[in-house]
């Protein structure tokens, strides 16, 4: 005891060590997202004749760890809308949340919702590209597949800049590297999309998945797809990746304690 | 507290007291922009002006879409544009791109709509400088030209930077081979390095007066110009996408290039 | 002497369970010329009769395109019609740049009806003094919406609205049958006559006078989606009035081989 009465009662520096008074942070700047956290990888997709077919594995990850291995991570939106997130998954939760919400006050409409894939794209690309200008993005690269206003298929993308682009097949992330060349090689852009069935567009989606689970670390072999035709959308959301050939892997050497 | 951030005790013992951090300011990890490539480029004539770009979008070493049009119609009636009397050619960061092309087409249509008759090319230069540069502390990441036909019928271009700075020229290429487009667009339209043959010795020869070119050769400049940047630049490439606006309308023509 | 004490405002309720100041805008839409709007299957018309207030002065608008699939015809202040075409025309726009998709017209028009409405229930606030009559097109085909300064609206098959137009709605309950089935040209016809009808003894209806707008599906061939909102005015009027008078002349020489 001193005769500082306001120090009285406080912990002494020499017994416990000064504060640490970085975690007070009362002054700095407000603090966006900088990064994002739990992640889903690849999108892909892929247009045929009549419809669009979209896939996404089932994996969130928080880093390098599996963290959730039961995200669902393609969304559907109205009768026929399929948007699959790649990117931050509590980012995908927000969107989504948006999207019920249009959903329910489109219903409201004398004629329900009228909304279609492309209305859709136009609206979400509007939201990264108005986040991103508040410098505070939704960290997702999305595909949205559907149909347009003359009921032609319709895939689109948008990433967390507000960039857009179409093409007959898309892919995020990792797939853009590792699917497009193979859907590339099976559907040259060449060929008109009505020369595509439904059935190989999606054994092509099935393929690819296979091919990012043996070669993208941050993949699962639980995945969804999703196929939108003029009938609807047909959503098979717990598929597990067959015929699976890991005899290639032996021939990997150079890693690890393996020393030839 | 009188004490707060002082040494103030005559006793060596240290207390922690409240103080303001100085933690360092945390920088944005975030960068808003980025470069989708591409290369557009315009050149005007006695009574049509021409506006070009390829139909690449990138993003690093990878090809997002083989099209995604650089050269869009304003204020037309409707999606399609048609009715449209004014033509902007965006290139650099694709989503500014966008919304700089829809907030013009929206400019214009609401001055229509206010004014009653179709807004000039010259007014219309004026306001998308003033668009670009209200945006002067976080610009349009974009290289503009915009093309129409002025009061007397004459073709009129204008080109910006992203901050608005703009001039009306004869002819003028940006984006990412815009550094190998213009010196030949120099050479071929304002007719720089040519001289007239016998004119005389030294500095009495005497250099080539540019006149208005037939839109004939106008055409094939434009496709010279673009076959060549796709030799020499990994970011252009795929497809055409030509505008010629005249008095009869815009005229909109696509062609393929090579795409590797 | 009497004087009414409920009308000071537009949110005191008289006893009897009015609202005396939104009543008097309603007569502002009855002082206002008249206009007809109309549709069939497949398009929505709008009539309006234009008036000068003076010998010497230009005519006042009574129809305004909103967007290329959406007009309206206007009858009362066209002062207060302006700020509500403005409303309209900013979001319809704004619905193209969010969503690439023209506005449906029952959600335009439902959100002015609420702007219309809150001017009915707040302290300080005058209610609009203007009737409007919305003709669109949307993915669920043609529609023609009165819109009243209540802030009530109603989807109607035919309508008219301001001064002398129950001649005109007379007309239209008349010829609903043959409305309904008529053809684009035949449903312009019917808009005109119906306006026809509300003219006094010695007027006319003239290219200077009339005014009509026309939105609709497009036919097979064309290549939109939708036949554009379209704005006759001035000579352009010339054939469309010719073919009422001509239509007219015919009728009278089949009721003189009938009688």
């Amino acid at each position: 005891m001193n005769h500082y009465p306001e120090v009285w009662g406080r912990p002494r520096d020499d017994v416990y060590g000064s504060y640490n008074p970085s975690y007070l942070q009362t002054s700095g700047p407000k603090t966006h997202t900088q990064s994002p956290a739990v992640t889903g990888t690849s999108v892909i997709a892929v247009k045929f004749n009549g419809g669009v077919a979209i896939a996404a594995d089932n994996l969130a990850s928080y880093g390098s760890l599996a963290r959730f291995t039961d995200v669902k991570r393609l969304r559907i939106f109205g009768d026929s809308a399929v948007v699959g997130f790649g990117g931050d998954v509590s980012d995908m939760q927000y969107i989504d949340r948006l999207l019920e919400s249009i959903d329910i006050r489109e219903n409201y409409s004398a004629h329900g919702n009228t909304l279609n894939a492309k209305n859709l794209h136009t609206y979400l690309s509007k939201v990264f590209y108005k986040r991103r200008s508040e410098f505070n993005p939704l960290w997702n690269h999305i595909l949205v597949a559907g149909f347009d206003e003359n009921k032609n298929p319709f895939l689109s993308s948008a990433d967390l800049l507000g960039t857009t682009y179409s093409a007959p097949h898309l892919a995020t992330g990792f797939g853009a590297h590792l699917a497009i060349p193979i859907l590339r090689r099976l559907f040259p852009e060449e060929t008109p999309i009505e020369k595509i069935s439904k059935e190989e567009a999606e054994a092509a989606l099935r393929e690819c998945l296979k091919v990012l689970w043996y070669r993208d670390a941050r993949s699962l072999d639980q995945y969804s797809v999703a196929v939108i035709t003029s009938d609807g959308i047909e959503v098979k959301e717990n598929q597990q990746i067959e015929a699976q050939s890991w005899a290639f892997a032996e021939s990997i050497k150079g890693y690890g304690a393996q020393v030839n | 507290m009188s004490l707060m951030g002082q040494q103030p005790h005559s006793e060596a013992i240290g207390y922690s007291f409240p103080q303001s951090t100085n933690a360092p300011i945390k920088e944005h990890s975030f960068y808003p922009y980025t470069d989708n490539g591409g290369s557009t480029l315009g050149i005007t004539g006695a009574d049509f002006a021409i506006l070009a770009g390829d139909t690449r979008s990138v993003a690093g070493y990878n090809i997002n879409s083989r099209y995604a049009p650089k050269v869009f119609k304003i204020g037309g009636d409707d999606e399609t544009g048609d009715g449209a009397h004014i033509i902007l050619s965006v290139v650099g960061f694709a989503a500014d791109g966008q919304a700089l092309k829809e907030r013009l087409d929206a400019v214009v249509k609401m001055y229509k709509y206010q004014h009653g008759k179709p807004m000039s090319v010259r007014a219309c230069a004026q306001r998308l400088s003033t668009i670009l540069y209200q945006k002067r502390f976080f610009p349009y990441y974009v290289h503009a030209i915009l093309a129409g036909l002025d009061e007397e019928g004459k073709g009129a271009l204008y080109s910006y930077d992203p901050v608005g700075s703009y001039e009306r020229e004869q002819c003028r290429a940006a984006g990412s081979a815009a550094s190998l487009i213009m010196p030949f667009l120099d050479n071929q339209v304002n007719f720089k390095n040519q001289y007239i043959p016998g004119s005389g010795e030294g500095h009495a020869l005497e250099s080539k007066k540019p006149e208005p070119l037939p839109r004939e050769t106008v055409e094939q400049i434009v496709r010279d110009a673009f076959t060549s940047a796709v030799e020499r630049h990994i970011e252009v490439g795929d497809g055409l996408q030509l505008m010629v606006i005249t008095e009869k309308g815009i005229e909109e023509i696509y062609t393929p290039l090579k795409k590797d | 002497m009497f004087r009414n004490n409920y009308d000071n405002d537009a949110v005191t309720f008289s006893p009897q369970g009015r609202i005396f100041q939104v009543e008097y805008a309603q007569e502002a839409v009855k002082q206002g010329s008249v206009v007809v709007g109309l549709v069939n299957k497949t398009h929505s018309v709008l009539v309006g009769l234009k008036r000068n207030a003076e010998e010497l002065s230009s005519y006042q608008k009574k129809i305004i395109e909103v967007d290329s699939h959406m007009g309206i015809a206007i009858a009362g202040l066209a002062s207060d019609a302006r700020v509500l075409s403005n409303y309209m025309k900013q979001q319809s726009l704004g619905s193209r740049m969010t969503y690439g998709r023209p506005i449906p017209v029952d959600r335009i028009v439902n959100q002015i009806a609420d702007r219309a409405q809150t001017n009915t229930q707040h302290y300080g606030k005058r209610p609009y003094g203007v009737g409007l009559l919305v003709a669109g097109v949307d993915e669920a085909g043609p529609h023609l919406f009165e819109f009243q300064p209540s802030g009530m609206i109603h989807e109607m098959l035919a309508c008219a609205i301001g001064a002398r137009s129950q001649m005109a709605r007379t007309y239209l309950e008349r010829n609903l049958e043959k409305i309904s089935n008529s053809t684009r040209d035949e449903l312009i016809d019917h808009g005109l006559r119906a306006l026809k009808e509300t003219l006094s003894q010695d007027k006319e209806l003239t290219v200077d006078n009339t005014s009509v707008g026309v939105v609709g599906l497009a036919g097979e061939d064309a290549k939109g989606k939708i036949e554009s909102f379209k704005l006759y005015e001035g000579q352009q009027l010339v054939p469309l009035l010719e073919a009422l008078e001509s239509g007219e002349t015919k009728e009278d020489e089949t009721m003189e081989v009938d009688s």
